[in-house]
């Protein structure tokens, strides 16, 4: 039978077969895996059935241990099940895994295999996770590629029902979660020729049911638990036979052969590298390049690893074996060694002492590789054979790293490349926002689906989410591809972006004679001098052929805008010849129709015109003989910068973090604050530029601000002296100054995204031209160079006194120097306001828990992190745990900072004559409620302090030492978003709201889990589209604050920082004076609500005006005063439901999807609006 | 009584036809229209600005921030297809209506450009509208802009229109000619069924307090129909194209009054917006009351009466006129 080729990835593949052979699919999102999550819930949505005729049920539950509980659920009564995780999500499912192995319950878990968070949290691919899972009786089968990823995930499901062992399927994340491959699609018949409906039938005859009643999931005690344990041997032993027969039954359906350990390589080979998931791939490329040249390697793929079979496994192996490398991705601090390392060794030594080892005894070394995605490359693989050619190869070796610290890492040779010549390998840079990466994908399946080449692609993104830059890895060729590694030396690299050329040497891996396409403003007669001096020795030494283009001149006569994925997509067809130029073109056009054509016509007619025009305008740059350009690639961070950013954070962001070595890492996952104000990122094409004339300095542009680049500071005139030129100030607006100060608005241009948020939010109009404002935006390459002499000039102003300052007010909040700057938060992002304004308001004295998502994405993914801290060195300190566990992480802060405040305390009490009484007493009974009280206690214990370290030997002098400062006080904070706070969190935020302890919570609301992608959560507002939720949700959002109040000890606040502001610092104040716990839940415009972010804080107006999101605080502090806690802060709705949700592409795709299901959600979100409003207006006028 | 007309060669049971406004958005309001003696219904306009930026704004923001961040490769789920975009939403609701009422249905399409908005005057005739009103909506706010490249932009987008389709195509405009005599011959010219006079246009208003413009919906009066009133008795016979008054229709005397003039069609909305789609039946019977009191036998007869051509004394609608109404005020 001819089965469709299709290009997809491993996450699609494996939730292809999982959706049809499945009945129940519980599901949370986690990265790499939730695009397994999405499809199913998609393919539901859209009435995709399974091989039985009936779509699956697909639900979202609120945690990946909720996911599991309910996948345990479905199992006992009956129903084929599945779930999709990784990572941190599996660990929380091993409790389930247990249960569901010690039943002996038929299912298939699917596993994007992901590290687990240790010193750092990565959401990139090993087996840690997997590992993890070992002893919880699940079988565990590993696939290498996306073709094994479809074929296990029939294979598994077949051996689990057969032998009814539940079996975790795993593959490598990212690496194949996320590769797009040509794959053999297996078809529906196959899936019903591998699944027996006998044994399904059989699994639902097990199920719980009042027809057939009896209990399961008893306790035992200890006369039975051991021997009840003990009874499932015969099923464990049973299984890898099972696998190897639905492997040889596929094998005769479908045609692949696949075998618990498959072994390739020479037949007399005596080193051997055993491994499981992607890497075997590399290995299986570089073995057949090595035994073709006579090397007697081989490798072992090892299929099935648990059960684990000895007798398969010894016999797979060539007698000939003499040196056995086992490669672990992961890593077992502690252990004697690594998991499949000592399976591996355990199987030779029982094989040996049962007599059944056919040869000698081999020498066995261990090592880890690849932990994080870390590249695993021919190159380190051929060094892991010449180890084993050594007389004592290394054992508990690590490859790909430089471990100068404990000197574990074998050194190979970077340069042997096993690339064949006949496979097109191109690299293409993008920008995130350019489309780059959509076209490969495009281009991947025109040439996959449309030709008899087989085609690869990876993507390399970002670490910040503004202004990101995507690294698009394609191969083509006539063979399939096992190259799981990422091209080194690429025949094509296009840059879709000239700004990237100044910061890194793209064209450092091209290979000779390669071509270079550049997306250039310059024309071909004038780019040679504008290129760095590196590119032109790059492109003349190699020989390069260079193209240009100006893709966004096309772009805009095409109104295209600023994507110009398809004109660089068709100049890719048009120099690359991988398919002839005319046939390519109508492949484009045909692709274009297929992607767009649902979007209408216009969409389509406008891309086939920017196709029409791209031709045209692509030039062939004929390439001077000499170099004539003295400039060089810009430093990735300045001289002035810390010796550990300088030596460590440069290298990573310059790209080239492989290298560092072992002891430049912090050992305990320790990094400095305050870094990304060395990395300029220079993103912004226009800049908001400060009007100072018709200003009314009410600093409402700098709270909006997301990433903190927009400056005010009132200072003394004087200090103008030796100002820049061009450097602006103006007499400072209103009473209170002193006399001769000065007012300036600085903006950091290099820092700035160019979103655009200040403009729409400034109030001002320039009364002589009223579409002007106090700041309006405008190119940044012409004022770069004088902005930051000005910028660096400003920052070296003082700040103003923060004891002298109503930081209650709008205005003086923002006097108050921000904390968190420049993060990689997207442009225009909602969030990133109300984290600044919380660290100028408290940040020299907060201590922060974050929960996993956005915040920590932003917050603390490297190279650089925006926490960051003031003249005096102090600032937030920072921390994530976990998703689901902040809130009781943060109130773990509180328990310490109140005992050592107390213990602090109860010392000063006794040393209190040595201390003197009256500092003592001072020190005991400070009120720290305001700035100036806290800075007078900070003054007091930098007294006692000074005191202390005159009192020598007293152990009590030590001691309070050490916790003095905890005297001061400090600012809790648990923030994270609503993913968190209403979902996997809400346990424990209920938890901690109840403790009574004086926590404060910032809910950061965007309604969807943003960080994986927009999938819906218990915030997601009714009507609104998200992913789980493609019809639009269904059910009103969880009224978190309304929840909250009813402890009456809790402060509650829900706030809108664009619809009112004065209402969002004065609910930041009360919460944080509040002794007690708190809880502010905030409306954060986000990306995922599809519209221009510039207009957020005219959404939040919106969002208030028409009833959707009522402004509340409730104080219990009032209730004291005998007041009603409760104040509703916005009005009676002004405005129908329809206005807001008519302006966001989240509610207003349903309108596009089905007309009558969004007229009956509009008419429900209206009435939800009216019943809490009732709601809220009586709580607000309750007496007290 | 003969209330018959025809327009854009329709035949008409009564010149009185709801204009385009949003009350054709809904069926059982057009079937109310039908019910309370309507002789045709021209439907809302379909906006090139509907067409084309739906479309990119659907494109741009579902496709905002994907494929950037390893994460959140996109934010959105996939749907197979759009359905309801207001652009086939309006085709599937002409097929809707023609299939709720008798009256013919007049398809109004509202663009300026030169682009790919002109095919759906196509699918405007395929989705079953007995006719297409073509509305040009264009300020020249260009001063590089000349009188002559407008006129040609507006015979051009009629050709192209008249060249796609073969129902009868009605062009409604506005009166911001320097010789609109001319304007209305050249479109005849071209190729125009009709001529609806005149266009209105929402003017902008200021607000002092917070330097915003303001765009507000003011309706008609009936003392705004004597611009209409006055080229239609001025075009009455110099053009093979049928006419319609639009603009300042309220009552059954002003129906009157735009007949007298010339008018094939006196179209109303605001009066409809105001009082209810039912007001049309009190026109009718007052309509046909008037013409019972002055005897007259049937529309056709009065039809033009008032016009420019049929005046003892043309020059009422001329320049002198003006000074006529300049002593009466002294």
């Amino acid at each position: 039978m001819k089965r469709k080729m299709v290009t997809i990835d491993g996450n699609e593949a494996a939730a292809y077969v999982a959706h049809r052979i499945n009945e129940v699919i519980a599901i949370y999102p986690i990265t790499p895996s939730s695009p397994m999550g999405e499809w199913a819930d998609e393919w539901a949505s859209k009435g995709v059935k399974n091989i039985w005729g009936t779509i699956p049920s697909v639900t979202e539950m609120q945690s990946e241990g909720g996911a599991s509980g309910a996948v345990h659920g479905a199992l006992q009564s009956g129903a084929l099940t599945t779930t999709f995780t990784a990572s941190q999500g599996l660990l929380l499912m091993i409790p389930n895994m247990y249960k569901i192995a010690g039943e002996l319950t038929s299912t298939v878990f699917h596993v994007s295999a992901r590290s687990l968070a240790c010193q750092a949290l990565s959401i990139f691919g090993d087996h840690s996770d997997v590992m993890a899972t070992r002893q919880t009786g699940f079988a565990l089968l590993a696939s290498n590629n996306v073709q094994e990823v479809m074929d296990f995930a029939l294979i598994a499901q077949a051996a689990t029902l057969e032998s009814r062992v539940p079996f975790l399927h795993f593959f490598d994340g990212f690496r194949t979660s996320h590769e797009v491959l040509k794959v053999e699609q297996l078809t529906e018949e196959d899936m019903r020729a591998m699944i027996d409906d006998e044994l399904v039938h059989a699994h639902r005859a097990r199920a719980l049911k009042p027809e057939n009643p009896f209990i399961r999931g008893t306790a035992q005690n200890p006369d039975v638990y051991f021997q009840g344990r003990e009874a499932v041997n015969p099923f464990y032993q049973k299984t890898p036979d099972i696998v190897q027969n639905v492997m040889d039954k596929f094998a005769g359906i479908v045609g692949r052969q696949y075998h618990l350990f498959d072994y390739m390589g020479h037949p007399e080979a005596e080193r051997v590298i055993v491994l499981m998931g992607s890497g075997a791939e590399a290995v299986h490329e570089t073995v057949e390049y090595l035994a073709e040249r006579g090397e007697k390697v081989g490798v072992i793929k090892v299929r099935l690893y648990r059960p684990f079979s000895i007798k398969h496994f010894i016999k797979a192996l060539p007698e000939t074996v003499k040196n056995i490398a086992v490669l672990d991705r992961t890593k077992e601090p502690g252990s004697a060694g690594e998991p499949l390392y000592l399976d591996i060794v355990n199987a030779f030594v029982e094989a040996q002492s049962e007599g059944e080892l056919p040869f000698a005894f081999p020498k066995i070394a261990g090592g880890r590789y690849g932990l994080s995605s870390k590249e695993f490359t021919p190159a380190m693989i051929k060094g892991i054979f010449d180890e084993l050619k050594k007389e004592k190869p290394k054992n508990h070796f690590t490859i790909g790293i430089i471990d100068d610290v404990t000197h574990t890492s074998l050194d190979y040779d970077r340069n042997f490349s096993i690339e064949p010549p006949d496979v097109f390998r191109g690299m293409f840079y993008g920008l995130g926002a350019d489309g780059t990466v959509g076209a490969n994908k495009n281009s991947i399946k025109i040439i996959g689906e449309e030709t008899d080449n087989y085609a690869q692609g990876y993507f390399v993104y970002d670490s910040k989410k503004s202004g990101a830059i995507t690294i698009s890895h394609l191969r083509f060729g006539k063979k399939p591809i096992r190259s799981t590694y990422l091209i080194n030396s690429p025949s094509f690299i296009a840059c879709h972006q000239f700004v990237f050329l100044e910061k890194f040497n793209i064209l450092e891996k091209a290979r000779e004679g390669a071509t270079f396409l550049l997306n250039s403003p310059y024309s071909r007669e004038e780019v040679w001098d504008k290129l760095p001096k590196v590119i032109q020795e790059e492109i003349i030494n190699k020989k390069l052929k260079f193209y240009v283009i100006d893709a966004y001149d096309v772009a805009k006569k095409t109104g295209m805008g600023v994507r110009i994925n398809t004109i660089m997509q068709t100049c890719f067809f048009a120099i690359s010849g991988v398919l002839p130029k005319e046939e390519a073109i109508q492949k484009i056009k045909d692709t274009i129709k297929k992607t767009y054509g649902k979007k209408g016509d216009q969409i389509v007619q406008m891309n086939f015109n920017a196709v029409d025009q791209t031709l045209a305008h692509l030039h062939k740059v004929e390439v001077p003989g000499k170099v004539t350009s003295d400039r060089d690639l810009k430093p990735p961070v300045p001289k002035e910068a810390p010796e550990f950013v300088k030596d460590v954070t440069a290298t990573i962001i310059a790209g080239k973090g492989d290298e560092l070595p072992v002891s430049k890492m912090p050992v305990d996952g320790t990094f400095p604050s305050g870094t990304t104000k060395f990395e300029k990122r220079n993103i912004a094409l226009e800049v908001p530029i400060w009007d100072a004339d018709i200003c009314i300095q009410c600093n409402k542009c700098a709270l909006i601000c997301p990433h903190s680049v927009i400056r005010p500071k009132v200072y003394d005139g004087k200090l103008l002296e030796n100002a820049p030129p061009t450097f602006k100030a103006v007499k400072a607006r209103g009473k209170g100054w002193p006399e001769g100060y000065m007012y300036t608005l600085q903006v950091a241009v290099e820092d700035c995204t160019g979103c655009e948020l200040c403009i729409e939010f400034c109030p001002v109009k320039d009364k002589k031209e009223a579409g002007r404002k106090a700041i309006n935006m405008a190119p940044q390459m012409p004022i770069r160079e004088q902005e930051i002499e000005n910028w660096e000039f400003f920052l070296k102003l003082p700040e103003y006194d923060r004891k002298k300052l109503r930081v209650e007010t709008v205005k003086d909040s923002q006097f108050l120097e921000p904390l968190f700057e420049f993060s990689g938060a997207c442009a225009g992002c909602g969030e990133t306001p109300y984290v600044k304004l919380a660290t100028q308001l408290f940040g020299d004295r907060m201590i922060v828990a974050n929960a996993t998502g956005c915040s920590s994405i932003y917050g603390g993914n490297l190279p650089t992190t925006p926490w960051t801290f003031n003249k005096e060195g102090y600032g937030p300190a920072w921390s994530n745990s976990l998703f689901e566990d902040n809130a009781e992480f943060g109130l773990g802060f509180r328990l310490t900072i109140d005992k050592h405040n107390e213990q602090a305390k109860e010392l000063v009490y006794k040393l209190k004559e040595k201390i003197g009484e009256e500092l003592a007493d001072a020190i005991i009974n400070a009120k720290q409620v305001d700035e100036a009280d806290i800075a007078e206690q900070r003054d007091r214990v930098e007294e006692l302090k000074k005191k202390l370290k005159s009192l020598n030997g007293d152990p009590d002098v030590k001691n309070l030492l050490s916790l003095a400062d905890y005297l001061v006080k400090k600012s809790v904070w648990i923030m994270g978003g609503d993913g968190w706070a209403y979902d996997i969190g809400y346990g424990g935020l209920d938890h901690v709201m109840a403790s009574g302890r004086n926590v404060n919570i910032l809910v950061l609301d965007t309604e969807v889990y943003s960080n994986t992608g927009g999938q819906m959560s218990k915030a997601t507002p009714l009507g609104a589209v998200a992913k789980f939720a493609a019809g639009g949700k269904p059910l009103a959002k969880k009224d978190l604050a309304l929840k909250a109040l009813t402890y009456g000890n809790v402060y509650v606040a829900r706030v809108a920082m664009g619809a009112s502001d004065a209402q969002t610092v004065r609910a930041f104040i009360e919460a944080e004076r509040y002794d007690g716990p708190s809880i502010i839940i905030a409306y954060s415009p986000c990306i995922a609500h599809g519209y221009n972010l510039k207009y957020g804080a005219e959404h939040q107006k919106l969002a208030v005006i028409s009833g959707q999101w009522p402004l509340i605080r409730y104080n219990p502090e009032l209730i004291k005063e005998g007041k009603n806690p409760f104040m509703l802060d916005s009005k009676e709705p002004s405005a129908p439901v329809s206005e807001f949700m008519d302006v966001e592409t989240r509610f207003k795709m349903v309108q596009k999807i089905d007309a009558t299901r969004a007229k009956a959600f509009l008419e429900e979100a209206q009435k939800i609006v009216k019943k809490n409003w009732l709601k809220y207006e009586h709580l607000s006028k309750m007496e007290y | 009584m003969d209330l018959k007309t025809k327009y854009l060669g329709l035949e008409l049971k009564n010149p009185v036809v709801p204009s385009a406004s949003p009350l054709s958005a809904d069926v059982d309001t057009v079937k109310k229209m039908e019910d309370s003696g309507a002789a045709a219904v021209v439907m809302y306009s379909l906006f090139e600005e509907q067409i084309v930026h739906e479309q990119e704004e659907l494109d741009a923001f579902l496709s905002q921030g994907t494929d950037t961040f390893a994460e959140a490769l996109s934010y959105f789920p996939k749907p197979d297809e759009f359905h309801n975009l207001q652009a086939e939403d309006y085709l599937e609701q002409i097929r809707r209506l023609k299939e709720a009422v008798d009256i013919p249905i007049i398809g109004s399409l509202n663009g300026v450009s030169a682009g790919g908005w002109i095919d759906y005057a196509k699918k405007i005739e395929d989705a079953g509208a007995d006719a297409l009103e073509l509305n040009i909506y264009y300020i020249p706010t260009d001063p590089e802009m000349t009188a002559e490249k407008v006129e040609e932009m507006y015979i051009e987008d009629l050709k192209r229109v008249k060249n796609s389709v073969s129902i009868p195509v009605a062009v409604k405009l506005g009166p911001y000619f320097t010789a609109f005599a001319n304007m209305a011959k050249k479109l005849d010219m071209a190729g125009a069924d009709g001529l609806v006079v005149f266009n209105r246009f929402y003017q902008p208003d200021i607000d002092p307090e917070t330097l915003d413009v303001k765009h507000d919906l003011e309706f008609s009066t009936s003392y705004e129909l004597r611009l209409p009133l006055r080229w239609i008795a001025i075009l009455y016979g110099n053009i093979k194209a049928s006419m319609a008054a639009t603009t300042g229709i309220h009552t059954a005397e002003d129906v009157l009054k735009a007949v007298m003039a010339g008018a094939d069609a006196a179209m109303t909305a605001s009066a409809l917006l105001q009082k209810g789609v039912e007001h049309i039946s009190r026109i009718l019977t007052d309509l046909q009351k008037w013409m019972e009191v002055h005897e007259y036998e049937s529309i056709e007869q009065m039809k033009g009466s008032m016009s420019l051509k049929s005046l003892a004394e043309p020059a009422a609608y001329m320049r002198a006129n003006y000074m006529k109404t300049l002593q009466s005020i002294r």
